[in-house]
């Protein structure tokens, strides 16, 4: 009855599943290469490399492309520390309030993000803040807190507690203990999080649009094109691009946390 | 020993006299930043809803009053709520459908090789940048787009001018119709019900399925008694996401779409434009209270033991 072999209706469904979810993506590789530079048209008219020229001389783009990388570097620092404490906090005791802590980190995910982006705007403009790249950060290292802590929590938990003893019965202090066996052990976990708060911090739109005020990210940038398409050359290739930089962290973080318990980025 | 090795080693001792002091000073930082930037924001937020604006004058007059939260009742805005609150029920539907043979493959045939290629394969996808996929979905609705391309090639037209002609859901063309919104929310979304699912679908035992064969279960009869409700708290799992990024999403709605609004492009509009702030903080609870109730619901189900 139930052999190994999938029924084909369930194997054609799952294939052509995964085709559905790959298909998009695979089109905005072809039109980063097409002639036409005022419609959608496809077919393309004909391939060209011209507009990875015109691309490159685009100052707005590289300034977007800046800011972009700033905010997530600094987001993903900070979201580093903050993730790993909780981490390391919820799980080494069981305490009062462990379930809120956990809670508290995923809350800003799991709340659609239009609402962290109106909360913190509401806020800004409550406390008289201006606008400013240090306001997007706040918000980006708020919901990247989430990844870092998921990947986090659960080497700590591989971590058997037994190492940290030995450690110590060896004579080595706190300090000592966590330079030498805990960060070695939780090294890759950190940088496949990390990677991926980067990529979350890189992409993401909702709460920038409410944080940003007149800065440009790469995807407010890529936003204003797809509402007012002026040059649709050069955000195809903008585009792929992009595609390009995101995938690049997500197969690394995926072969650093590969064979654990834990896979990174099973929630974004 | 010189001094700074005495005082780590005694921070160090401290700490394991007094466990609860390393946990306070492990938690005070990110409790800080997730407690007073985060909750304090959400907070603010909700003491604005509670604010009203001057019909005359346009300022905020900071008073408390429900008349802001009664002004959601008014058609035009419960239309809004009503037409997000489908949206993402159907969105969440035909997700857990299309989800559920990938999802179920991958967890039970898929070996080695094959499972890495499935596993990459929802990951890609679930990974790349929100806008292009959005953008990506423009181009291949645009009227001279791929889309119509095909159909046409195939000589269906007919037949998708048909379904566009429908009320509601039809419109002048796919892109600026409820069908594109719902195809654009869920090819973004359609990830994040595959994942949990999948999860929920690994810890099925095989011991299980072939007992249920043993006792003469035919196939239909397994999944629907054996595998489907042993996969419920994944799928709740994946719809609590597709559910919640649907209620809140602005973009999609504003991008492909007719000009009717989602409950995303009211709070966008009320705060910017009209600079009716307690209006928007209004409608931003109205998600945070669906979500608070389906989450508890989704508590109740057993859904959290699968994320």
């Amino acid at each position: 009855m139930h052999s190994d072999r999938a029924p084909l209706g369930l194997k054609i469904a799952a294939f052509a599943g995964l085709a559905f979810l790959h298909a998009p993506i695979v089109l905005i590789f072809i039109y980063a290469f097409t002639t036409e530079d005022r419609t959608y048209q496809w077919p393309p008219p004909g391939l060209t490399l011209q507009w990875f020229g015109v691309t490159w001389n685009r100052p707005d783009v590289w300034q977007a492309l800046g800011l972009s990388v700033r905010v997530a570097t600094v987001s993903t620092l900070v979201a580093l520390i903050l993730g790993t404490l909780c981490a390391a906090a919820v799980s080494r005791a069981r305490f009062f309030g462990r379930e809120a802590v956990s809670l508290l980190v995923i809350l800003p995910i799991a709340l659609p993000g239009i609402i962290t982006g109106i909360a913190l705007r509401s806020a800004f403009n409550l406390g008289d803040i201006s606008f400013s790249t240090i306001t997007i950060v706040l918000g980006h290292a708020t919901f990247c807190i989430v990844v870092v802590y998921n990947n986090a929590v659960a080497r700590f938990r591989r971590l058997s507690g037994s190492m940290l003893e030995a450690s110590a019965d060896l004579g080595a202090d706190g300090f000592q203990t966590f330079r030498h066996i805990v960060v070695p052990n939780i090294a890759t976990a950190l940088l496949a999080g990390g990677m991926l708060a980067f990529a979350l911090s890189f992409d993401e739109v909702i709460v920038t649009t409410f944080t940003a005020g007149q800065q440009q990210t790469l995807p407010i940038w890529m936003l204003e094109e797809l509402v007012r398409p002026r040059q649709r050359p050069v955000t195809n290739v903008v585009a792929m691009v992009v595609v390009i930089v995101t995938f690049l962290p997500i197969l690394a973080a995926y072969y650093l946390t590969r064979g654990g318990s834990e896979t990174a980025g099973g929630d974004k | 020993m010189t001094g700074g090795q005495h005082l780590t080693a005694r921070i160090s001792d401290a700490f394991w006299r007094h466990p609860r002091l390393l946990l306070a000073v492990l938690l005070t930082p990110p409790l800080i930043w997730l407690g007073v930037i985060y909750i304090g924001s959400l907070l603010a937020l909700l003491v604005q809803s509670f604010f009203s604006i001057d019909e005359f004058s346009g300022l905020i007059n900071y008073q408390f009053t429900l008349k802001t939260y009664a002004e959601l009742l008014r058609p035009s805005n419960f239309d809004i709520i009503l037409r997000t609150t489908l949206m993402a029920a159907s969105v969440t539907i035909v997700a857990a459908v299309i989800a559920f043979p990938i999802a179920y493959y991958a967890a039970r045939y898929a070996k080695g090789r094959m499972k890495a290629f499935f596993y990459l394969g929802v990951m890609l996808p679930l990974w790349s940048s929100y806008l292009v996929k959005v953008y990506a979905w423009k181009l291949i609705l645009a009227k001279e787009g791929i889309l119509n391309w095909a159909v046409d090639g195939v000589g269906a037209s007919a037949a998708l001018n048909a379904v566009l002609a429908l009320p509601v859901i039809g419109g002048s063309s796919l892109s600026v119709s409820y069908i594109g919104t719902f195809l654009v929310f869920l090819y973004v979304w359609l990830p994040f019900m595959i994942l949990p699912m999948q999860a929920a679908l690994e810890r099925v035992p095989v011991n299980l399925l072939e007992a249920s064969g043993d006792l003469g279960g035919r196939p239909s009869q397994t999944l629907r008694h054996v595998i489907l409700p042993l996969a419920l708290p994944g799928i709740i799992a994946g719809s609590i996401f597709t559910f919640s990024l649907t209620l809140g999403d602005y973009i999609i709605p504003q991008i492909v779409g007719s000009s009717r609004r989602f409950i995303g492009q009211a709070v966008y509009a009320h705060q910017g434009t009209a600079g009716n702030i307690p209006l928007a903080a209004a409608f931003a609870v109205v998600p945070i209270v669906i979500m608070a109730i389906y989450l508890w619901v989704a508590k109740r189900k057993g859904a959290f033991d699968a994320l």
